[in-house]
């Protein structure tokens, strides 16, 4: 392990930058999906131009189950380079790791990407170097706004997954259509409902609201001009009157299913996977869902960028990447995976990996930034300090 | 001349007066300033810094907005205060049950009860924080221990709440306020308390006129172990709170996304210890602890 110490990491970084001044050159058909049309200021950083002899060693942060050893010593078997995992909890985490410089590659999820592209942290990838990075990542998974910035790519693509609404089906004897029993007081489950304890939950209640009351004009649940992100949090105070109890640890929400305390809320395929528990189901309500694409990113400090590269690339093959999507539960981006063997197809069939019309329902967590996401330009939108400040008020 | 020539060390700090200081106090000295103070004023510091709305990357700068928001939403208010009642109760739990159990201990109970019972009290210290947090999570769940024992005589648990949270600080810091408490009362002379009863006093006078009032130096260092303690968590909150939020919670949430708030908003415990310590003071405990 590399030992550099810094007292101010954020602050030496920092003061090297000139930040977003967010160059606004947004499209206004309000389709906020397609990259592209909103373009931000970037720090220049150099993209890797060729490989060349592998460093000794590559150090990764990873969500669990990403990097483990069942593919990552066979990794170093072949190139030499030893693969030094450190696991972050939650996307804030991987963002303050990356800005220590220590480390080489992250599994950035949509939330940390835009901060990591814009602050400067992480460099474009030179597609050219990684092979494995072609057709067959699906399409759904290509070019996304959280990871592709003025035409410039930031992210090797890992796998995605959407917020499930889970239930206990000895409970809730009927396969609810509507995440309305999360939401609203006539809620026959009130007292019995999780929701995830994180800022980002308040897009949930976006997606909610964008459906059932489209006069509020939400088109993206992560750009909501003040009024909006106002007509979230009642929502969500509402809903805190339903809660049994909040989780941002999965084995508490695990348990918190198998102890009866909950019976319906939020959830991650993953989870119910991990409770094995045949009263646990699982699904995608009408309303669509929030959900999460992870991707990998290189660092702009890396000093292993060979093999770095080598991992991104070695990890997007069909093989490695089904893996490690089997292992976290998740769809994976190699589509490929899914006609490997039978295991592997249905795997692909039970997380959706190659339905793209599922996920066109699902909305990939993304920073919540003042500049509109959905291309509007007349309104500043709230900004995710604003989104956590607004959080502190749903518990009161 | 031969004890100079063998023992050079003792000589010299014989002699030097400075030098015997020196090597007392350096290393706490390093301990407290280097780490304990500046990293506290650096905690301080970056209330007052800039956090980019984007990249939420701070900057050093002089400015008063995290305060400002802190002012802005009352939710950071009634939090504290919710904070401030939870570690206040598990303070007045922690004593009320270390009282009569110092008495019993030390007072009463033979030898072997006393041993028992302080290994009793102390055991619990040797499991992880944690493990003792999610034992509590088992027994309140809501077809956990609680539920199904307490349920046959009609009675349901608080589930994961406010109350949870109380009785789970009160069980893990309890031991910081049953160990003082009780060497104070073993410390009562016996003939005290047969002083008290020829004067006429009944027990709970004696409890009131005598050795409650040498008990205060005792009560007060183990409330400021449960009340500060209880100040700073967070998680027991989370996994035992259901929708409790407390101080820590939201330092939480902020520590990467809003660091200046995080910072500003950790003053509030930091001054609520120190006007407690400073009340304490008042009564003239502190001197005697």
């Amino acid at each position: 392990m590399k030992k550099r110490y810094r007292v101010l990491p954020a602050m030496a970084a920092a003061a090297a930058l000139v930040l977003a001044g967010c160059a606004a050159d947004a499209g206004s058909d309000g389709d906020g999906d397609a990259s592209g049309e909103i373009t931000f200021d970037v720090p220049d950083v150099p993209m890797h131009e060729e490989m060349g002899e592998f460093e000794d060693a590559v150090d990764i942060i990873a969500w669990s189950g990403f990097v483990e050893p069942e593919w990552s010593d066979a990794f170093t078997e072949e190139t030499g380079c030893v693969v030094n995992r450190r696991v972050a909890g939650t996307s804030d985490e991987m963002v303050q790791l990356m800005r220590t410089g220590d480390y080489d590659l992250v599994s950035a999820s949509g939330d940390a990407s835009l901060r990591l592209i814009v602050g400067g942290d992480v460099a474009p990838i030179n597609r050219d170097l990684i092979p494995n990075f072609g057709d067959d990542i699906v399409p759904g998974m290509q070019n996304q706004l959280y990871d592709t910035i003025n035409g410039k790519v930031y992210g090797v693509p890992i796998g995605r997954g959407a917020n499930i609404l889970q239930y206990n089906s000895e409970v809730v004897t009927e396969e609810p259509t509507s995440w309305d029993i999360v939401w609203e007081t006539d809620s026959p489950y009130a007292g019995q409902v999780t929701a995830y304890d994180a800022p980002i939950y308040i897009a949930d209640a976006a997606v909610y609201l964008m459906y059932h009351e489209p006069e509020l004009g939400i088109q993206n649940p992560y750009a909501l001009d003040e009024e909006q992100l106002a007509a979230a949090i009642e929502l969500l105070q509402q809903q805190n009157g339903l809660i049994s109890e909040y989780w941002s640890d999965p084995v508490a929400q695990i348990t918190s299913f198998a102890g009866g305390t909950t019976v319906v809320g939020t959830s991650w395929e993953i989870l119910r996977k991990l409770a094995a528990d045949d009263k646990l189901k699982g699904t995608l309500p009408v309303e669509g869902s929030t959900g999460w694409a992870d991707a990998w990113m290189i660092s702009a400090e890396s000093d292993a960028p060979n093999c770095a590269y080598e991992w991104m690339n070695y990890t997007s093959s069909a093989e490695v990447n089904g893996k490690i999507a089997m292992n976290f539960g998740m769809a994976p981006a190699n589509g490929a995976f899914c006609e490997l063997n039978d295991e592997a197809a249905a795997h692909c069939e039970e997380f959706n990996a190659l339905n793209e019309e599922y996920f066109e329902n699902v909305w990939y967590w993304t920073t919540p930034i003042e500049q509109c996401l959905d291309g509007r330009t007349e309104v500043r939108c709230t900004s995710f300090q604003e989104w956590t400040d607004a959080w502190v008020s749903v518990k009161g | 001349m031969t004890t100079t020539a063998s023992k050079p060390l003792s000589t010299a700090l014989y002699r030097s007066r400075r030098l015997r200081l020196g090597s007392l106090l350096t290393l706490p000295l390093v301990w407290l300033v280097g780490l304990y103070i500046v990293s506290l004023a650096l905690l301080l510091a970056t209330a007052f810094w800039r956090v980019d709305p984007f990249t939420s990357k701070v900057t050093p700068a002089f400015q008063f907005d995290a305060f400002e928001q802190l002012l802005a939403n009352e939710a950071y208010l009634s939090t504290s205060l919710r904070t401030l009642g939870i570690a206040l109760t598990v303070t007045l739990l922690s004593a009320a049950f270390a009282i009569p159990l110092g008495i019993y201990m030390a007072k009463v109970a033979s030898p072997w009860v006393r041993g028992f019972l302080a290994v009793a009290i102390t055991l619990p210290l040797w499991a992880g924080y944690l493990v003792k947090i999610l034992a509590m999570r088992v027994t309140f769940t809501e077809e956990g221990f609680f539920n199904s024992f307490f349920g046959v005589f009609g009675i349901s648990g608080p589930g994961f709440s406010q109350t949870t949270v109380v009785l789970t600080l009160t069980y893990l810091w309890f031991p910081y306020m049953a160990l003082p408490v009780y060497t104070a009362i073993r410390q009562i002379p016996v003939n005290l308390f047969d002083a008290s009863a020829d004067l006429g006093a009944k027990g709970w006078t004696t409890v009131r006129t005598v050795v409650l009032p040498l008990l205060a130096p005792a009560l007060i260092a183990g409330s400021v172990f449960t009340f500060s303690l209880s100040l700073g968590d967070y998680i027991a909150a989370e996994l035992v709170g259901g929708a409790t939020q407390m101080i820590g919670s939201i330092i939480a949430n902020n520590i990467n996304l809003n660091p200046p708030v995080a910072a500003a908003f950790s003053m509030v415990p930091v001054a609520f210890v120190v006007l407690y310590l400073l009340a304490t003071r008042r009564t003239g405990a502190l001197e005697r602890m």
